[in-house]
């Protein structure tokens, strides 16, 4: 059935979908809507639900809840998540499978809890300490947000390995239907799992390697892992013109701004064309390198100065790529927008 | 020959997750830790729990309690093993959880989590094993550590003024509620070993019994950093530390205490959808909306208070059952400022690509601040409502079509000013013939199922209808 909910409510929903099993929290504006909807759902159902005393604390419950091979979801804006980086190394260290959400404020510091995409570089690079990854989800739209909170469970359960969402404070506050109905979910046994039973004696959860050679298997072993979720979980929408002369791309809240932008140069006669990865970490550069044909100009859009930008410059490092985009809450207008992209499309000609 | 010790059976036969000699412990002769785990072994066999037994070791020297007992482990971050075990016990309902932390562990970074965890009364039993420094990081000073104690970073002693008062924590535990057994002992001689003993007996069988938290601090010798032989060290903790932390139950609610679940349950997506309160069929079977264009972009605006999100909301909530694609974004941050607060809906025929509306097609103003800065942006074949029983001028050189609505009056005369939103709502859709009469007094009775309500919103209603009578 068809529900008009808010995109953090329909991360809960579709966790309870996913079969998710228990979650652990702390409030922070934009993303307590996430709190509420599990304190009021976990719990009725039988299904774990504890508002930790901070961060720190939550993160580490995920840790405690994972180990013990429950579905286990957190969430948590900027702040929140940069208090649980250290947690989360912990979690990819031992390979621990678990969802964090991160509904993106403004920063850095207090900054305010207007949208914006600042915290592209700690959640897609990594965030804590070590040489780790984690799969990292980009939805668009509230339906997307539910459909992409499903996939992460099984994604961190078949990776074994934490998953984020990345949303922020437009998407999460922002309401659009979902249809809700039975999906079909992976179910991958845990006999790893710490359990109350003989059978787990012998499991032992850490990241602890004091060997040298030991450890550095470890590591190899974790990026031999990440080098297969890149050749098979990257992935990206493309939209728009299949034959363009000029190439948009953002992700997120951005990429609706840009869809707009794409049927409006449309409209006027330039055939244009969005990229719009879904998964950010693997960054899907194939779509990009098979989508951007020579000479095309690209426009890379965020709500950030400058971080996703990389990415798409590391997947095509012969292209012209320009950047554009505003923070500190404000969202890029398609007026600007649509400017900007003539603007690229006449400097390329003119070269 | 009659074998006079047995390793327990709770212990591993061979350390195998032990790098290097597997058959001694990591620990420092004469270490109050070795002493320890062979008192939790012993117990823990004897009460026959060792399958249900998960253990959280920390980061210190019982890092590596994993190597000793067999039994499912988890390693905790630095001070967060009251955490890890939380989730642990939480998803282990019938799981015996046990977390091992020491003084720096415990009683500085994880101070928080620890009581916490406590204040919950969660299952669990946590050793704080207390030797006044940080044992494994090389000596460092610990908030236990006694006043003028030299330690690597005190090295001219704890002074009062520069690093606070040595902290004690079963004080500071059996103050709180939750607790069940609050206790400080000793293993240091042989007096201190038997009522150690006596007591992890209870707070174990108090897990067994799921009676609670139990807090169990432990004073430990540590030979090494103290720079004392084995023998010194336990004679010191009776002749000075003890005196600074006396040993003794400091909370024992052991026999009142009920048992205290938390069951868990594994549902289907009959029981979730149940609590979503979803409907079996998969659509309202209502048709598509007509709309005068394949996309319609509305804004609702006004002082906050009046309704506007919740007008918005209707208008999407309406759209929804329709089958159509729909956003609503509610204004925030500097847009609230003034006193202006609006919510944006789009409702399209195909996916809609930005949701924010910069340049409305119909435009609601309600009050004065958001008729004079939204109007001019309307589109100029677009409509502008606004709010003439408190907006008495509007800007000069509008675009689109501008309708005054008394929306305040109208509502007061159906039964409340609060209704202004549903006049609104009444005229709006016969302006732009998204919605017939009749579908919105079918939403409005949905919504609205007390009757006296009702009836004032029906009124509210067909006031806004008729009055659009005047402008088409
Ligand atoms: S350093 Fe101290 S606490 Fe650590 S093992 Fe050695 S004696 Fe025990």
């Amino acid at each position: 059935m068809k529900k008009l909910v808010k995109g953090n409510e329909a991360v809960v929903i579709g966790a309870l979908v996913a079969g998710c099993d228990a979650y652990y929290g702390y409030p922070i504006t934009p993303a307590s809507e996430i709190a509420h909807a599990a304190s009021e759902h976990f719990l009725p159902l039988g299904k774990v639900f504890v508002q930790a005393e901070c961060e720190v604390g939550a993160i580490n419950m995920v840790f405690g809840s994972a180990s013990s091979g429950l579905r286990t979801l957190t969430a948590s804006s900027g702040p929140g998540i940069s208090l649980k980086m250290e947690g989360i190394s912990y979690l990819a260290g031992a390979e621990l499978p678990c969802v964090i959400v991160n509904v993106q404020r403004v920063g850095p510091g207090l900054g305010n809890i207007g949208p914006e995409q600042g915290d592209y570089f700690q959640v897609v690079k990594g965030g804590g300490h070590g040489d780790y990854r984690n799969i990292v989800l980009a939805p668009a739209s509230v339906e997307e947000t539910y459909r992409m909170t499903i996939q992460a469970f099984d994604l961190a359960d078949r990776w074994r390995t934490p998953v984020f969402i990345l949303t922020d404070a437009t998407l999460g506050q922002m309401m659009e239907p979902i249809d809700i109905r039975q999906e079909k979910i992976e179910k991958i046994d845990k006999p790893w799992a710490l359990t109350a039973e003989e059978a787990s004696n012998q499991n032992l959860i850490t990241s602890i390697y004091l060997d040298f050679d030991d450890m550095e298997a470890h590591i190899e072993k974790l990026h031999k892992k990440y080098r297969k979720i890149t050749e098979t979980e990257a992935s990206a929408e493309v939209f728009g013109d299949p034959d363009p002369q000029i190439v948009l791309t953002g992700y997120g809240i951005t990429s609706r701004l840009l869809r707009s932008t794409v049927d409006e140069l449309n409209a006027r006669g330039i055939r244009a064309a969005l990229i719009r990865p879904k998964t950010l970490w693997p960054f899907p550069e194939k779509i990009y390198q098979e989508t951007v044909k020579e000479s095309v100009p690209v426009l890379s859009v965020e709500m950030s100065r400058g971080q996703f930008i990389e990415d798409v410059r590391l997947a095509l490092p012969r292209h012209k790529v320009s950047w554009y985009g505003r923070v500190g809450g404000n969202l890029p207008e398609i007026e600007t927008l649509v400017a900007r992209a003539e603007q690229c499309l006449k400097e390329a000609t003119n070269d | 020959m009659t074998k006079v010790y047995e390793k327990s059976p709770a212990f591993f036969e061979t350390f195998d997750r032990k790098p290097g000699q597997q058959h001694t412990t990591h620990y420092c002769p004469g270490c109050g830790h070795g002493t320890l785990n062979k008192i939790m072994a012993d117990l823990v066999a004897e009460l026959g729990i060792q399958d249900q037994t998960i253990y959280v070791g920390p980061v210190g020297c019982g890092v590596f309690i994993y190597y000793y007992f067999e039994g499912a482990c988890a390693s905790a971050a630095h001070g967060r093993a009251s955490a890890v075990a939380t989730g642990i016990s939480r998803s282990n309902p019938d799981g015996i959880v046990v977390s091992y932390q020491g003084d720096g562990d415990l009683a500085a970074i994880g101070t928080g989590n620890a009581i916490h965890a406590a204040n919950r009364g969660e299952n669990m039993i946590v050793f704080f094993v207390n030797n006044n420094l940080y044992g494994m990081t090389g000596g460092q000073m610990a908030p236990t550590t006694l006043l003028e104690q030299k330690t690597s970073t005190s090295p001219y002693g704890r002074s009062e003024i520069n690093d606070g008062y040595p902290l004690r924590m079963s004080e500071m535990m059996a103050g709180l509620e939750a607790p069940t057994l609050v206790a400080r002992v000793g293993v240091n001689n042989p007096k201190n070993i038997r009522q150690a003993v006596k007591v992890i007996r209870k707070g174990l069988e108090i897990q067994r019994d799921k009676k609670g938290y139990v807090f169990i601090e432990v004073m430990s010798q540590c030979p090494t950093n103290w720079k004392k032989d084995p023998v010194e060290a336990c004679e010191w903790i009776d002749d000075v530390v003890c005196k600074q932390y006396p040993l003794g139950v400091f909370k024992d609610l052991t026999d009142e205490r009920q048992a205290q679940r938390r069951p868990r349950r594994e549902v289907e997506f009959a029981a979730v959808a149940k609590q979503l309160g979803l409907r079996g069929d998969d659509d309202t079977g209502l048709d598509k909306m007509t709309l005068p264009q394949p996309e319609m972009r509305f804004k609702f605006a006004g002082f906050g208070g009046q309704g506007v999100l919740s007008l918005g909301l209707m208008v999407a909530q309406m759209a929804t059952e329709r089958n159509m694609e729909v956003t609503w974004l509610p204004s925030y941050g500097p847009e609230m400022r003034g006193g202006v607060a609006n919510s944006s809906v789009v409702i399209g025929e195909n996916p809609i690509g930005t949701p924010v509306v910069d340049v409305p097609d119909v435009l609601v103003a309600l009050n004065r601040p958001s008729m004079d800065k939204l109007s001019p942006l309307v589109k100029e074949d677009g409509l502008i409502v606004y709010n003439s029983s408190l907006i008495d001028q509007i800007p000069a050189d509008l675009k689109g079509k501008v309708c005054p609505l008394p929306a305040t009056t109208l509502a007061a005369e159906a039964g409340t000013v609060k209704a202004a939103n549903v006049v609104v709502l009444g005229f709006v859709a016969r302006m732009t013939g998204i919605f017939t009469l009749a579908e919105l007094e079918e939403f409005l009775c949905e919504t609205f199922k007390k009757p006296a309500l009702q009836e004032i919103n029906l009124k509210a209603v067909a006031a806004g209808w008729n009055a659009a009578e005047a402008f088409i």
